[in-house]
Parts: structure tokens; sequence; C-alpha cells
């Protein structure tokens, strides 16, 4: 089994192709969102307010990466621990969200929820964030940028390496593993 | 009195704060080393390559181990024949942590209140614990505590005449808990003793001691040894996904306690086991 490389956005036919225990590169644009992150976008949608990022075949990476140095795109950049965000998950894959990057494992709600809107959960190697940030071409903050480092990023990634964790039909790698 | 001037410590916590979170102590390169040669699992093998391969990239061009730089806890034990001069001892740390965190681009985690969250944006304030000693030396230590595995710390009462078998068993299952989420392979900081705060403290304090180091008492020693050999035989594996490699290190500190109790605490804590220390 060969590793897939993988562009974004992550259209649905894209996404079906995956399967849980894949190896990925994934090139192109993500977004960063992490706890407070999530809870805003999800006040917005419970509050009927638009959403200020366009989530449609998108890919939200959970992260809150360290500031760059003057020479340095990003600095340490590293997935945190997907659970936390399980809560705040569903919504945001009903309105378009495509793909997710973080670590551990996803409640049976998340897990279902990826199946009904044929999703992606991937898991990145947690406590390597000074290998990924290297694989971060470009990276600004773009909304809640006064949450610092819980700020939403958009990054441009090359080859940014992944493990299918959940696939579109809702197969769970730590189901096997 | 030896006077210490107490720009000097901010200076030196600032310093062990950027080695810290740059390089990966040496005792856990050790071991993860030491796990890539028992491990036969290819995705195992993997991780613990990326690990490593991580660790010189970081020290090589100082960035960060891992982008949760943490909280700061600063261990101080001053001998009470110093005199701290030159203004406020509680003040200094935490210039030398934001000085650090500032010059070294490092993630500042910390909210100044932890139900009305704004993140203060220095990563102070940090965590101190002062203990006043013999003789005439100040000995600092850092340790920047990252959350993924903080979080999944435990604490338990036990009853006096409970075996050790079951404090065996909540360890380990606080470990099954943790499950991927606290990145394994773990180091686990475990305190038993003391009173409810204090074995919690002790536990932090465990994961200071190289790993590969056993607690001086041979009956502890027998327990961190069986610790070990028995979470590695679960199979949960670097990331969770299967392997011999659980945990790197199981250190136990221990202490007098109650006639009526049994305090336990986990602290768990992952690859990124990150400390300093320098004696002024």
């Amino acid at each position: 089994m060969g590793i897939k490389k993988l562009n974004t956005p992550l259209t649905k036919d894209v996404v079906a192709r995956l399967r849980a225990g894949d190896e990925v590169l994934l090139s192109g644009t993500i977004f960063t969102a992490r706890d407070a992150a999530h809870k805003r976008l999800n006040d917005m949608i419970k509050n009927g307010k638009p959403i200020p990022i366009n989530l449609k075949d998108a890919c939200i990476y959970y992260a809150g990466p360290a500031p760059a140095s003057p020479r340095r795109v990003i600095g340490s950049c590293g997935p945190t621990t997907s659970s936390r965000m399980d809560l705040f998950t569903p919504p945001l894959l009903k309105l378009g969200l495509s793909g997710m990057i973080g670590k551990g494992e996803r409640s049976e709600e998340v897990r279902r929820a990826i199946k009904k809107y044929r999703c992606v959960y991937f898991l990145a190697i947690g406590g390597i964030g000074a290998l990924l940030s290297t694989k971060v071409k470009m990276a600004k903050p773009i909304l809640f940028n006064e949450l610092g480092p819980e700020a939403v990023y958009e990054m441009e990634v090359k080859d940014f390496p992944l493990i299918v964790g959940i696939d579109s039909k809702g197969n769970d790698i730590y189901d096997k593993a | 009195m030896r006077k210490v001037d107490v720009s000097k410590i901010r200076d030196t916590i600032r310093d062990l704060c950027l080695k810290a979170n740059f390089e990966l102590r040496k005792d856990i390169l050790r071991a993860l080393k030491s796990s890539l040669s028992k491990e036969r699992k290819p995705r195992a093998r993997k991780v613990l390559k990326s690990l490593i391969e991580n660790a010189k990239l970081a020290r090589k061009h100082r960035i960060a181990i891992c982008q949760d730089t943490g909280i700061l806890v600063v261990h101080l034990e001053i001998g009470q024949d110093v005199a701290l001069v030159g203004g406020s001892l509680a003040s200094m740390i935490d210039e030398g942590v934001e000085e650090a965190y500032r010059k070294g681009y490092l993630r500042k985690s910390v909210v100044g209140d932890a139900l009305l969250r704004k993140n203060t944006g220095t990563n102070t304030p940090a965590i101190s614990y002062i203990d006043m000693v013999d003789g005439d030396r100040v000995k600092i230590t850092v340790s920047p505590k990252g959350f993924g595995s903080e979080n999944k710390s435990m604490i338990k009462m036990f009853r006096p005449t409970d075996p050790v078998e079951k404090i065996k068993e909540f360890i380990i299952d606080t470990v099954k808990m943790a499950g991927a989420d606290a990145c394994p392979p773990l180091v686990l900081g475990v305190g038993i003793g003391g009173t409810f705060e204090n074995a919690a403290y002790l536990s932090k304090k465990a994961l200071l001691r190289p790993i590969d180091k056993r607690n001086p008492k041979k009956h502890i020693a027998k327990l961190e040894r069986g610790l070990i050999k028995d979470i590695n035989s679960l199979g949960i594996g670097p990331m969770g996904l299967g392997g011999r490699t659980t945990v790197l290190g199981v250190n136990i500190l221990e202490a007098h306690t109650h006639i009526a109790g049994l305090p336990v605490a986990v602290n768990v804590s992952c690859h990124a086991t990150r400390s300093a220390e320098k004696v002024l």
C-alpha cells in the first residue's frame, strides 16, 4: 500500500477513495481551529448567524501553532486532542466541512456524522510539531486574531503527512488497532 | 549570608525555558532510541523515528519540540543561607518566563482566569514551588507542561489496607483512559502518600527525575519496573496505533502519610517531558 497524495479542496469523490489506515500526504489550503474558535463558530451557528469562513469541502486542523520566528513560516505546529472538539463537530460537518486533522479518538456521534456527511478524519502524529512546521509553506491568522494561538490560521501545506483515522464509510482505525 | 541577585534567577529561568523547549532531554532521547530497537510493527517504528527526527530538528533549528510549550512550572530550592537581593523574586520568575516565550517564539498558552479564559499573551504567571533547604545555593528547575497529557492525569484516595495491586490497576487504568489522546509513548509521574495535594505535587516532581534512574527504595523501584512491563504489554503503542512502546518511563515518588489514608496521583506526560535545571 503506497502513500496517497491528496490536494485540497477535499471534494466528496476524493474523500470517498480514502480508507481508514491509509497514509496520505496532503497539499493545499487548510484552516486551524481549536477549542475557543470552535466554541465561537458554534455560537454563531446556534444564533443563526453566517460563519465567516467557507467550509465547503474545507479541512480544519486542530492546532494552535507556536509563533513564527523571523526566518520561518510558522513555529512548531502539531495536532491537539480532537475529542475536545467532538461536541462542536457535527454542526460544522453539516455546513460542508469535509476533513479534520487532529490526534486521538473521536466520539461515536462524530463517527456517525462523518459517515452521514461522507467526510474524513485524519490523524497527524502528536508531538512532532517541529517536523510538521517544515511542511507549512504559508500561514496567516484570518479570524479571531484576538485569541492569539487560538486564532483561525489559513495555512498552505505541502506533503503534510497524515493517516486516515475515520473514513467516509465510518471505519475507525482505532477499532482495529 | 551569600547574596544572590534575583535578576540572576530571572536570566537563568529564561535560559532554562529555552533549553527545555528546544532540546529533548537526553534520557528521553535514549529511551526513544532503545524503544525503536525493540519495536517490530512498521507503523510504531515510523512514529518513533518521527519523534527522534523531530527532536533533532528542534535542537538544530531552535524550534519548539512541541507547539504546546506548556504552562511553565518552576521548582526553586533556596538555601537558607542565601539572601535574595535586587527586587521581587515572584516578579523576576515571571519576567524570565515572559522573556523566554517572547524571544524564543514559543506559544503563549496561559489564560489569566480559568473561567473567563482571556490569554495573558505572555505565558505567565508561571506555577511556582519554592522549598527552603539547607546551604547557600539556589537550585532552579523549569518544566514546561503540555496539557494534552496533563488533562489525562488522575488522583485517588485509597484505603490504607488496599493491596499494592489495586494501586497498580489504577495507574494502568489511567494509561488506558488516556489512550491515544495523551500522545503515547508516555512518561508517568506518580506520587504515593502525603496529603491530597502533596501526592499531586510529588507526581509532578517525579517527572523531573531521569527516566532511566529508578527510585532508590527497592520496593518502589520494583513497583516502577513492574508497571513499565505491564503497561508496555497493553499494546497501545505509539500514537495508540499498536506496539510495544506505551510508556518510556514510570517515575514514582513516595512520602509519609496519615494512618487513615493512601493518596495516589498519576501525572500523565508525553515523550515531550521537558525540564532543565541549574544550580546558582
